[in-house]
């Protein structure tokens, strides 16, 4: 299962992110593998969503979070 | 002998850098134009003993040293690069201690480079609220680091940092993350390319130069394929093994109190801003009230503005001798200057609303919910806050796309951003509107001022969105396309920021615009009061010779008549100012532009706010004393020469509000767009695709409706 799919409120646990540039930039910005996520908001037409990771809220768009690999807590 | 010590504040973005430089230098800075964040550095002073002299220099927030996005790459070479001339003897880290983790991802990396650190410790209140504080003297000798608590926003902590700056310049630090393990000869080699401070310097260098075409980086990728070194593998591995120190260390240091998880504010707010309904009502809502607020609210202050300069020119025309300095200073530069000046209170006011939903952290969200709807046009949720500050000023909102990290999106808004209504045009468009249109209140405070305003802004924004939705199809980018934005928690604005951040664009404003307008009104004065000796001798003569005709009484008719406006005004269409305009008249009367508009669009070609000011001129030169009353008299009672019509029809005046909401009469905007796209052609470009624009749709209505 993969971050996109994920509902507003549910937990996960991050298992692995692919993707480049925008791989790296997730790490950076606390997104590891191991750490807990929660889809708090998301966006009026459906799309970015909002995830809290760590103490950071973060917005990604779908396409962007289908490349974060989850397991559901 | 004063010594100087120069300092630089790198932290992660919104950790307080700029609450701290502020507390730091008070006005003690130059004066930058930026809306809300950080996109380029920013110098301040202040003085740390009678004889040591403290510089500082705010940088704009980055997540790491991998820049990827033009602000981070600002932070990231002033930090490389030991002979930059901003190179600091320290750096101060601000770290916010609510997300301590990953702000110290940034730090080790700081540290690594080599430059001598201290850590300022932020937040710590918002961290305690969540159950979380730190053992600060366990965490300096886990860091081996000087740690300093402070409040950025209640300036506690500035005195403790300063004795520490001043104290001792600590050493630079021993690496946290070693790269031994890495073949020494590819660092070797990749030191000779890179010519660093040390081995990690000297590839992380590397790392970012190699996007980049140039010799350097043809060699650095022939090194990297040589020791079959893979950045992206090693960058995953840097940060996983980062994380991992940091994590001890933190461990060492954090108390916790209890799992003290209580639902977070951010999300209750986020819940009913980003909502689907509430969230978009707000957003227009908001938007609504700062139109208002700009066109009706401000008119108080702006009538004291204009009297004042009434005042003032009343006097310097009594005070000083009859003559040319008395013409020039009262008819030219004050005429041009109040025109201009007047209108400081609106765009006061338009970067106070701006200022103050950035600094809440409500930015981030209009970004969120807007992000899908900008992306069909080649835009991303990032374009938004350039876009809106677009409204106020196009240069620093063309600065502030710094943060779009994709730079097909960041072009696609550069280019666009000039069709947002910038405060210059608001003079124009107020002039224009208060012509025609009147004044009626339709709701307790609104107006249809403000509503007829609101419909420019939403012209201008929706051909913003047409523009970058047909770049869109021309530009291509080999670029991965993504989306990541940090959604901030929400905060109180700080009104000493506030003050300051208007300090800086008013100020800016002034200096900037008052220059132009003061050398474009001083031009156009001698312009229009001087004129090709023959064309002016065959006015006064004529005038002359019919004074000689008439007896006393006749004389004082004549004069009461108008007589003397009459004159005034073929004196100036005799001038060379009126030559000129003559000239293009042919050129733009398809627009419905009679020759005196076409003096005001040439002297607007630099500065747009100019129109009110050559109109105020023009005007006052032919017979009418200058505030914006009597040029809206003045407007409204010519008639055009031809025809013998009205010169400002409807037709003329959408026309020419047409022209002025799309075309690019802002010499600031194309210099600034050739230094931000790095080149000529983008700027060339974006002027011509907004000069036809411009001329077309004016053409179109003038042609259907006149």
């Amino acid at each position: 299962m993969n971050l996109s799919e994920i509902k507003l409120g549910q937990h996960a646990i991050v298992r692995k992110v692919n993707g480049d540039i925008l791989a790296l930039k997730l790490f950076e910005m606390g997104m590891l593998p191991g750490e807990t996520v929660e889809l708090e908001n998301i966006a009026p037409f459906g799309d970015p969503i909002a995830i809290r990771v760590g103490e950071s809220k973060l917005c990604l768009r779908l396409e962007d979070a289908a490349h974060v690999e989850i397991e559901l807590h | 002998m004063e010594r100087i010590i120069s300092v630089a504040l790198v932290g992660n973005p919104n950790c307080g850098k700029t609450s701290l430089f502020n507390a730091l230098t008070g006005l003690n800075q130059k004066v930058s134009n930026f809306p809300g964040t950080t996109v380029e550095k920013k110098m301040g002073e202040t003085m740390l003993s009678d004889t040591v002299k403290l510089q500082i220099i705010d940088l704009p927030g980055t997540y790491s040293l991998y820049p990827k996005s033009a602000d981070e790459l600002v932070t990231y070479e002033i930090l490389r690069n030991k002979s930059e001339t901003n190179f600091p003897d320290l750096v101060v880290f601000i770290a916010d201690a609510s997300n301590l983790k990953r702000n110290l991802l940034l730090f080790t990396q700081v540290c690594d480079l080599g430059v001598p650190a201290i850590l300022a410790l932020n937040m710590l209140d918002v961290a305690e609220r969540r159950g979380i504080s730190y053992n600060l003297e366990a965490l300096s000798e886990a860091l081996q680091v000087p740690v300093i608590p402070i409040n950025a926003r209640k300036r506690i902590g500035v005195e403790p940092i300063k004795q520490t700056i001043l104290e001792r310049l600590p050493k630079a630090h021993a690496a946290f993350y070693s790269i031994d393990h890495l073949s020494q000869e590819m660092l070797a080699e990749l030191g000779k390319v890179s010519d660093k401070r040390n081995a990690y310097a000297a590839l992380q260098y590397a790392i970012n130069a190699k996007e980049l075409i140039s010799e350097k980086s043809l060699r650095i990728k022939e090194i990297f394929t040589q020791y079959q070194f893979d950045a992206r593998q090693f960058q995953e591995e840097e940060v996983f093994a980062r994380y991992h120190l940091i994590d001890a260390a933190v461990k060492k240091s954090r108390i916790q109190a209890q799992d003290n998880l209580k639902k977070s504010i951010t999300k209750r707010v986020d819940a009913v801003l980003t909502h689907r309904f509430y969230g978009i009502g707000i957003f227009l809502v908001l938007m609504f009230l700062i139109f208002q607020a700009v066109f009706s609210w401000s008119t108080y202050p702006m009538e004291l503005v204009e009297n004042a300069f009434a005042f003032l020119s009343e006097y310097v025309k009594n005070a000083l001798p009859q003559g040319v300095l008395n013409d020039l200073l009262v008819q030219g530069v004050l005429a041009g200057l109040s025109g201009v000046i007047v209108f400081l209170p609106q765009i006061i006011v338009l970067f106070f609303f701006i200022a103050i939903l950035e600094d809440i952290g409500y930015m981030a969200r209009v970004g969120f919910i807007m992000d899908r709807v900008m992306r069909p046009f080649g835009m991303n949720g990032k374009s938004i806050v350039p876009l809106i500050s677009g409204m106020a000023c196009a240069v620093p909102s063309i600065m502030a796309s710094r943060s779009i990290e994709n730079k097909r999106e960041r072009l696609i808004t550069i280019l666009v951003i000039p069709l947002m209504s910038c405060s210059a045009r608001l003079p124009v468009y107020a002039l224009l509107i208060s012509i025609f249109i009147p004044d009626t209140a339709v709701w307790g405070p609104f107006n249809i001022h403000g509503l007829v305003l609101m419909l420019m802004y939403l012209i201008g924004f929706v051909a913003a969105l047409l523009s970058a939705w047909i770049f869109k199809h021309f530009i291509k980018s080999a670029q991965q396309n993504y989306f990541l934005m940090e959604l901030p928690g929400y905060k109180l604005p700080l009104p000493g920021n506030l003050l300051i951040t208007l300090y800086e664009k008013a100020s800016a404003f002034v200096v900037g615009a008052g220059k132009i307008i003061i050398a474009v009104s001083v031009i156009l004065w001698v312009l229009a009061s001087t004129g090709p000796r023959d064309k002016m001798n065959a006015v006064a003569q004529k005038y002359e010779q019919h004074m000689a005709q008439l007896n006393e009484t006749e004389k004082n008719e004549a004069l009461l008549g108008g007589l003397n406006l009459q004159r005034d005004a073929d004196f100036l269409e005799a001038s060379y100012a009126g030559q000129f305009g003559k000239f293009i008249e042919p050129a733009i009367r398809p627009l419905g532009f009679d020759w005196k508009i076409g003096i005001a669009l040439l002297t607007s070609m630099a500065a747009r706010e100019v129109f009110v000011g050559t109109m105020s001129t023009i005007y006052s030169v032919s017979g009418a004393d200058d505030n914006l009353h009597s040029i809206r008299a003045a407007m409204l009672s010519e008639t055009n020469t031809q025809t013998g019509k009205p010169s400002y029809s409807l037709a003329t005046v959408f026309s020419l509000l047409l022209f002025y909401a799309f075309a690019l009469q802002c010499i600031s905007t194309v210099a600034i767009v050739r230094k931000e796209t790095g080149g000529s052609k983008w700027a060339i470009i974006q002027f011509v695709y907004l000069t036809v624009l411009a001329y077309g749709s004016s053409f179109l209505v003038y042609q259907l409706f006149g």
